[in-house]
C-alpha cells in the first residue's frame, strides 16, 4: 500500500513516530505522480529536486525535535494561483507561462513552518475562471474516478491529485466554489474558510473581495488540520481578520445533539439532478438520527421592513429570495473585479510578451491577447464593460446593493440555524468537452457555491454517496461568518455515521475504468 | 436578445481592456456580451431601494501600516521575471513620440 | 469691437507627502539612487502582492485639509483607476473618487487686487506612478519603480481663479500651507509639487462655462503662467474663428511655449472606478481630527503676529523670513542658541539673500546648520574675527556648512589682540606714510581711514579696527 492513500492525519503520526521519514513520504509522493499524472494531469509542476531538498531539510528538522507537529513531513500540493518563491506559478494561463515569484503566499509560509512539504503545483482552469479545470493552457485534468469526466473547477487539479492519492492534501481557491464543487466532482474534502481567516497575501488575485483560500484532503479531520495551519492574522493583508480562535481541531467531535440544520426548499426545486437530491437529503436525514434538528425552510427575506413598506407589492409576492439573484451579482462582481486585477499582466513587468509588436498599445494588446485563453479574455471583456462609463450604477453598484440583501438574508437564516446543508453542485462531473460551449449555462452551475463567496462565508462540502455513472456527491455545509466550528462538527459527525469512504485507486491501469478501489 | 452589442462597443471595449480580437472573436464577444447582459437584467427584478452597496462583507476599518522602511533591495532577483530589462529596469517600447 | 473674454481657470494641484515610506509599502521614498532599488513586489504590481496603508498619509492629507478648511470626511474609502501605462505597475492607480478624505475648503490669497477666496473641491489621497527614461540608443523607454507607490494628495480647486496671477498666489499660498505643516517640501522643480490647470474662457457677461483642457507638465511658476496665456490665447482664437474648444488633456511644452493634445486613439479615458477591494475604508473620529489639529504648527500668519511681538527685528524682515518654513525654522533655531535674533535676522536678510540670487537658489535649498550660523554671529561678538572675515567665513557656511571655529582656526583668521605686534605695525605705518600723519595732525579728520587701512593690510585684515583706530589716535594726538 502507497503511503499517499494514508490521510495526512495519519502520515504525519507515522513520520512523527519515526515509522516513516518525511524523505520516503516525498519519495512515495513523486512516484505516486510519475505514475499517475500521464493519465491525469493534475499537476503543472512537479518540483522533484525542491520537494527532495525540503523533505530532506523537514526530516532533519523532526529528528533535530524543531518540528514536532502534525503536518511535519506530509507532502502537500498546491494550487498554481498561490505564489510560491522560486517555483513556477502560473494560474494556468500562458501569460505567465514562466513567472517564479520572488516570495511565497502566507498560507505557503504558514504550511512551511508546520513543516509540510510543497511537492509542486496542480492544474486549474486559468486564472480560477471556470468549473471543470478545462480551460487551463496547460491541458486539462481529468476526473480520477472516470477519466472521461471532468474533475470540476477550478481547483481541479488539486481535488484530483488528493483523489487519485498522488498526494494526501493539496491547497485550493475559492472565488465562487471552486474548492467545493471540484471536491464535490472528486469525491474529497474541501474547505472555503470564512473570509479574510487565510491571508490572501500571494493569492493571485481573480475576485479580490470573494478570493478565499483552503484546504482539501480526503475527510474532514485533515482538513481542520490544515486550516488551523494556513489560517492567520496576516498584517500585509488589509481584509485579513483577527478572529478570536483559531483552533479548528477542537470541534472534530462526533456530535451534533441539539445543533439546528436548516435545508433551504429554494435549493431542491428545478435543475437539480435526482440522484444528487436524493444523496443530500439522506445526509441531512443522518444527522437528524445523530440528534440535530433538522428541518426545511425557506431562504428568504422575513419580517423586513422592505416587505412592510410600499415596495413588498412590485414583487408580486410578500418574500423576496435575493439568493436567487446570487448568480447574476456574482458575474458582475467578479468580472469587474477580474478585469482590474488582471490588467497587470501586459507584458512589461513578468511573463509571456509577444514576439512581434509595432509600439507600446500593440506590444499590451498582443501580448494579452496571445496569452490570454478564451474564457478569461470574455470575462475582462465582460467585467471591463460593466464598469465602462455610464454602466457602472446599473450594473456594479446593483450587484453590491444584491450583496447586500444576500448577506442579510444569510444573517436571518443564521439567526434560526446553525448549519445549512445542501448539495455543492446540481449534477456530478460532467464528460469532457461538454461544458465550455455554452458559458451562461456552465455559470449556472455555481449556484449552491456562489452565495457562500457573496456573503463570506464558510462551507465544506464532502463526500455523501454516488451516482449510478460510480461518480460522487457533495454534501455541502454552510456556516455563518466564522462559524467553521459548526460546520467541521457537522461535517465530522456525518463523516463517522457515513463509514469509510473509498477512493479510486486502480483506474490507472484500466484505461480509465474504473475496476476496484483502494481504501483510505 | 434585448442586448444588443455594436461593433462600435466591442471595439470600445477591447480598447479598455487592451486585447485584440479576431473577427470571429468579436462575433463571439458580441453574442456572450449580450447573452450575459440579458441575464444581469434579471437584477432589475429585484428591489434593491434603499439598500447600500456592499463592497466588504465585514464592516472593518482602519488597518494601517506604520510609516517604518522595511524592505531592502530585492531588485535582481525581481528583473529576472522581466520579458526585457536594460541599465536595472523594465524595457518597454518607445512611449512619448 | 473685438469680443472682451474672461478666463476661467482650476487647479489640480499633486504634492508628493514627506512620509519616510509609501503609501501602501515599506519602500523608502527617498529621492535619488539607482533605478528601482526602492521597490518590492507591491509597488511593481506583482502577482498576488497587497497594498496596506500608511497611517501617517491619512494623518497629512487630513492636517493639509484642516489647515485649508476643509471638511474631513468621517468615512473615507480608496477606489481603483484603471488605465495602462508602464509606469503605473498594477494598470491601475489607487485613489479615492467617491469618498475622498477631505472636501469644501479654502484659502485666501492677496493679489493686487485685494483679497479673494478659493474654493478647494475636495483632497483625496493616491499613489505616484514610476519614471519613464527614454532611452534614445535603442529607441525604447525604461521604466524605474522607484517613485511608483510615493503618496501623493490631490488638490482640486474650484474653478475660481481668473489670471496667471491669481493661479500663482494660489500656488504660493498652498506651498507655504503644506512646508509649514512639513507635510512637503513642495518644490516644483524636483516634481514634490505639480498643478495640472484647467482653463476655459468665456465672453466676459455670459454665465456659461466654456468647454475646458487639462494642460500637465508645468515645472515652474514661469511655465505656468506662460501656459496660461498661450492657452488663453489659443482658446479665444479658435472661438473667434469660430470653431470651438475641444475637452482634453495637452501637454505644455515650455520651450516651444504651446500645448499639444496628449491622447491617442488607444486612450478612451473612461477609467473604470470602482471601490478598491484590497483596502478596507477609513473611519476618522472627532478625537482623530483634535488629535492632528492640536498637533498643527503654526501657521504663517500666527507665526507673523508672533515674531513682531516676540522679536525685535524689522516688520519688513519678518514677512520675509517667515514667507518660507524652512527660512523660519533657520531663523528660530539659530535665535535659540544664540538669543540674537536681530543679528540672525540680519545675516538672513542680507548675506543669506545675495548668494542665494547669485546662485540661483531658492530658501528651501539652503543647507547650512543653525549651529554654524549661531557660531559666527558669536565669533564676530566676541571681536575673535571682525565683520570682513565673517563674510567671507559665512560664504562658506553658506556653502559647505563648514565650522566657522574650525575654518578661522585652521585659516588663521582670527583677529590679533597682541597688543605689541599692532604697535609695531602702527610705528611702521606710520613711519612710512608721513604725509598722511601731517595731514591728520593739520585737523584733516579722513586720513586716519588711510592710515587704518594700511595697519589693517599689514596685519592682513587680521587686526580689530576699533583697536588700530584707538591706538592710532593715542599715538598721533599725543
Amino acid at each position: 500500500m502507497s503511503l499517499m492513500s494514508l490521510t495526512a492525519a495519519k502520515l504525519g503520526k507515522k513520520i512523527k513516530d519515526r515509522e516513516v521519514t518525511a524523505v520516503e513520504a516525498m519519495e512515495d509522493a513523486l512516484k505516486q505522480i510519475q505514475e499517475k499524472e500521464p493519465l491525469l494531469k493534475s499537476f503543472v509542476t512537479v518540483d522533484e529536486e525542491g520537494a527532495r531538498k525540503r523533505a530532506l531539510e523537514v526530516q532533519q528538522k523532526i529528528e533535530r525535535g524543531e518540528l514536532t507537529g502534525p503536518l511535519a513531513g506530509v507532502p502537500i500540493a498546491i494550487k498554481d494561483n498561490i505564489c510560491t518563491e522560486g517555483i513556477l506559478t502560473t494560474c494556468a494561463s500562458k501569460i505567465l507561462y514562466n513567472f517564479k515569484p520572488t516570495y511565497s503566499a502566507e498560507a505557503v509560509k504558514n504550511l512551511e513552518a508546520a513543516g509540510a512539504v510543497i511537492i509542486g503545483k496542480t492544474n486549474m482552469d486559468e486564472f480560477a475562471m471556470g468549473s471543470t479545470t478545462e480551460t487551463s493552457a496547460f491541458g486539462v485534468t481529468r476526473n480520477p474516478w472516470n477519466l472521461e469526466h471532468v474533475p470540476g473547477g477550478s481547483s481541479g487539479g488539486s481535488c484530483a491529485a488528493v483523489a487519485a492519492m498522488e498526494c494526501p492534501c493539496a491547497l485550493g481557491s475559492d472565488t465562487g466554489g471552486s474548492i467545493r464543487q471540484p471536491s464535490s466532482f472528486c469525491g474529497v474534502t474541501g474547505i472555503k474558510p470564512t473570509y479574510g481567516t487565510v491571508s490572501r497575501y500571494g493569492l493571485i488575485a481573480y475576485g479580490s473581495s470573494l478570493d478565499q483560500i483552503g484546504p482539501i484532503a480526503r475527510d474532514v479531520t485533515d482538513c481542520a488540520l490544515l486550516l488551523e495551519a494556513i489560517a492567520s492574522y496576516d498584517r500585509k493583508d488589509s481584509t485579513s481578520i483577527k478572529r478570536e480562535d483559531y483552533h479548528f481541531v477542537k470541534a472534530l467531535k462526533s456530535d451534533v445533539k441539539g445543533m439546528k440544520i436548516g435545508i433551504p426548499k429554494d435549493y431542491f426545486g428545478e435543475g437539480l439532478d435526482p440522484e444528487v437530491s436524493s444523496a443530500v437529503l439522506e445526509a441531512a436525514h443522518v444527522l437528524k438520527e445523530q440528534g440535530a434538528i433538522v428541518e426545511e425552510f425557506d431562504l428568504c427575506l422575513v419580517d423586513d421592513e422592505l416587505l412592510t413598506s410600499k415596495n413588498s407589492s412590485s414583487f408580486g409576492e410578500d418574500k423576496i429570495h435575493p439568493t436567487r439573484y446570487a448568480i447574476p451579482a456574482y458575474y458582475v462582481i467578479s468580472s469587474a473585479e477580474a478585469s482590474s486585477n488582471l490588467a497587470r499582466f501586459d507584458g512589461v513587468k513578468y511573463g509571456y510578451r509577444a514576439g512581434e509588436y509595432e509600439g507600446l498599445h500593440q506590444m499590451y494588446k498582443k501580448s494579452r491577447s496571445e496569452g490570454f485563453g478564451e474564457e478569461v479574455k470574455r470575462r475582462i471583456m465582460l467585467g471591463s464593460f460593466v464598469l465602462s462609463s455610464g454602466y457602472y450604477d446599473a450594473y456594479y453598484l446593483k450587484a453590491l446593493r444584491t450583496k447586500a440583501l444576500i448577506r442579510k438574508v444569510f444573517d436571518q437564516a443564521f439567526e434560526k440555524y446553525d448549519v445549512i446543508i445542501g448539495p455543492a453542485a446540481p449534477t456530478t462531473a460532467p464528460k469532457l468537452g461538454k461544458s465550455l460551449s455554452d458559458p451562461l449555462k456552465m455559470y449556472l452551475g455555481d449556484i449552491y457555491t456562489i452565495s457562500a463567496n457573496l456573503a463570506g462565508l464558510p462551507g465544506i462540502c464532502l463526500p455523501c454517496g454516488r451516482d449510478s455513472k460510480g461518480l460522487p456527491i457533495g454534501l455541502q455545509l454552510l456556516g455563518d461568518c466564522f462559524q467553521e466550528n459548526q460546520i467541521l462538527r457537522a461535517a465530522y459527525t456525518y463523516e463517522c455515521a457515513r463509514g469509510k469512504w473509498n477512493m479510486p485507486g486502480a483506474f490507472l491501469n484500466r484505461k480509465g475504468v474504473i475496476k476496484d478501489e483502494e481504501t483510505v | 436578445m434585448a442586448n444588443i452589442i455594436s461593433d462600435e462597443t466591442i471595439e470600445y471595449v477591447s480598447i479598455l481592456a487592451k486585447l485584440e480580437l479576431s473577427e470571429k472573436e468579436k462575433e463571439q464577444a458580441k453574442r456572450d456580451m449580450g447573452r450575459m447582459l440579458d441575464y444581469f437584467d434579471k437584477l432589475n427584478e429585484l428591489n434593491t431601494e434603499g439598500i447600500e452597496p456592499m463592497s466588504h462583507i465585514f464592516p472593518v476599518s482602519n488597518v494601517f501600516r506604520e510609516d517604518e522602511v522595511e524592505n531592502g533591495d530585492q531588485r535582481d532577483e525581481m528583473l529576472a521575471n522581466a520579458p526585457k530589462a536594460k541599465d536595472g529596469s523594465f524595457q518597454v517600447p518607445r512611449t512619448v513620440e | 469691437m473685438r469680443k472682451q473674454y474672461e478666463t476661467i481657470i482650476g487647479l489640480e494641484v499633486h504634492v508628493e507627502l514627506a512620509t519616510r515610506t509609501k503609501i501602501f509599502c515599506a519602500c523608502s521614498t527617498e529621492f535619488g539612487g539607482a533605478p528601482n532599488v526602492h521597490t518590492c513586489p507591491v509597488c511593481t504590481g506583482m502577482p498576488g502582492s497587497l497594498p496596506v496603508l500608511n497611517k501617517k498619509v491619512v494623518e497629512y492629507a487630513m492636517a493639509v485639509g484642516l489647515a485649508t478648511n476643509c471638511r474631513i470626511t468621517r468615512h473615507c474609502k480608496f477606489d481603483r483607476k484603471n488605465y495602462f501605462y508602464p509606469d503605473n505597475p498594477q494598470n491601475y492607480q489607487i485613489s479615492q473618487l467617491y469618498a475622498p478624505i477631505c472636501r469644501n475648503g479654502f484659502v485666501e490669497i492677496e493679489t493686487a487686487a485685494g483679497k479673494k477666496k478659493i474654493g478647494i473641491h475636495e483632497i483625496h489621497m493616491e499613489e505616484d506612478a514610476g519614471k519613464l527614461i527614454h532611452d534614445e540608443w535603442e529607441d525604447c523607454s525604461l521604466v524605474d519603480y522607484n517613485r511608483s507607490g510615493v503618496p501623493l494628495i490631490e488638490i482640486v480647486s474650484e474653478p475660481d481663479m481668473r489670471s496667471a496671477e491669481e493661479v500663482i498666489a494660489y500656488l504660493d499660498k498652498l506651498r507655504l500651507i503644506i512646508q509649514y505643516l512639513g507635510a512637503s517640501d513642495c518644490k516644483l522643480q524636483e516634481g514634490s509639487m505639480r498643478a495640472d490647470v484647467n482653463l476655459s474662457v468665456r465672453e466676459t457677461g455670459t454665465e456659461k462655462l466654456g468647454t475646458r483642457t487639462e494642460m500637465k507638465n508645468l515645472n515652474s511658476f514661469k511655465a505656468i503662467a506662460r501656459a496660461i496665456e498661450g492657452e488663453r490665447t489659443r482658446q479665444i482664437e479658435l472661438l473667434e474663428e469660430g470653431k470651438s474648444v475641444i475637452q482634453e488633456t495637452r501637454r505644455w511644452d515650455d520651450n516651444k511655449e504651446y500645448s499639444y493634445p496628449m491622447r491617442s486613439k488607444e486612450d478612451a479615458q473612461d477609467y473604470r472606478y470602482f471601490p478598491e477591494p484590497d483596502l478596507v475604508p477609513v473611519d476618522i473620529s472627532e478625537e482623530w481630527i483634535e488629535e492632528i489639529r492640536s498637533k498643527q504648527p503654526e501657521l504663517r500668519t500666527v507665526k507673523l503676529i508672533r515674531y513682531k511681538k516676540e522679536f525685535d527685528i524689522p516688520d519688513y524682515d519678518a514677512e520675509i523670513i517667515t514667507g518660507s518654513k524652512h527660512l523660519a525654522d533657520l531663523f528660530e533655531a539659530t535665535t535659540a542658541i544664540c538669543k540674537k535674533p536681530k543679528k540672525v535676522s540680519n545675516w538672513l536678510m542680507v548675506e543669506t539673500m545675495r548668494l542665494m540670487k547669485e546662485l540661483d537658489q531658492e530658501p528651501e535649498d539652503l543647507t547650512f546648520s543653525p549651529e554654524n550660523l549661531a557660531k559666527l554671529i558669536e565669533l564676530t561678538d566676541a571681536g575673535t574675527i571682525n565683520h570682513t572675515v565673517a563674510k567671507e567665513v559665512f560664504e562658506q557656511i553658506f556653502k559647505r556648512n563648514v565650522d566657522p571655529e574650525e575654518y578661522v582656526e585652521e585659516r588663521g583668521l582670527k583677529t590679533v589682540n597682541d597688543e605689541g605686534a599692532l604697535r609695531d605695525a602702527i610705528a611702521k605705518i606710520i613711519a612710512s606714510n608721513p604725509k598722511s600723519v601731517a595731514d591728520y595732525r593739520n585737523g584733516k579728520e579722513k586720513a586716519i581711514g588711510f592710515l587704518v587701512g594700511q595697519t589693517m593690510k599689514e596685519m592682513k585684515g587680521k587686526a580689530d579696527p576699533t583697536m588700530v583706530n584707538e591706538i592710532l589716535r593715542e599715538i598721533l594726538n599725543g
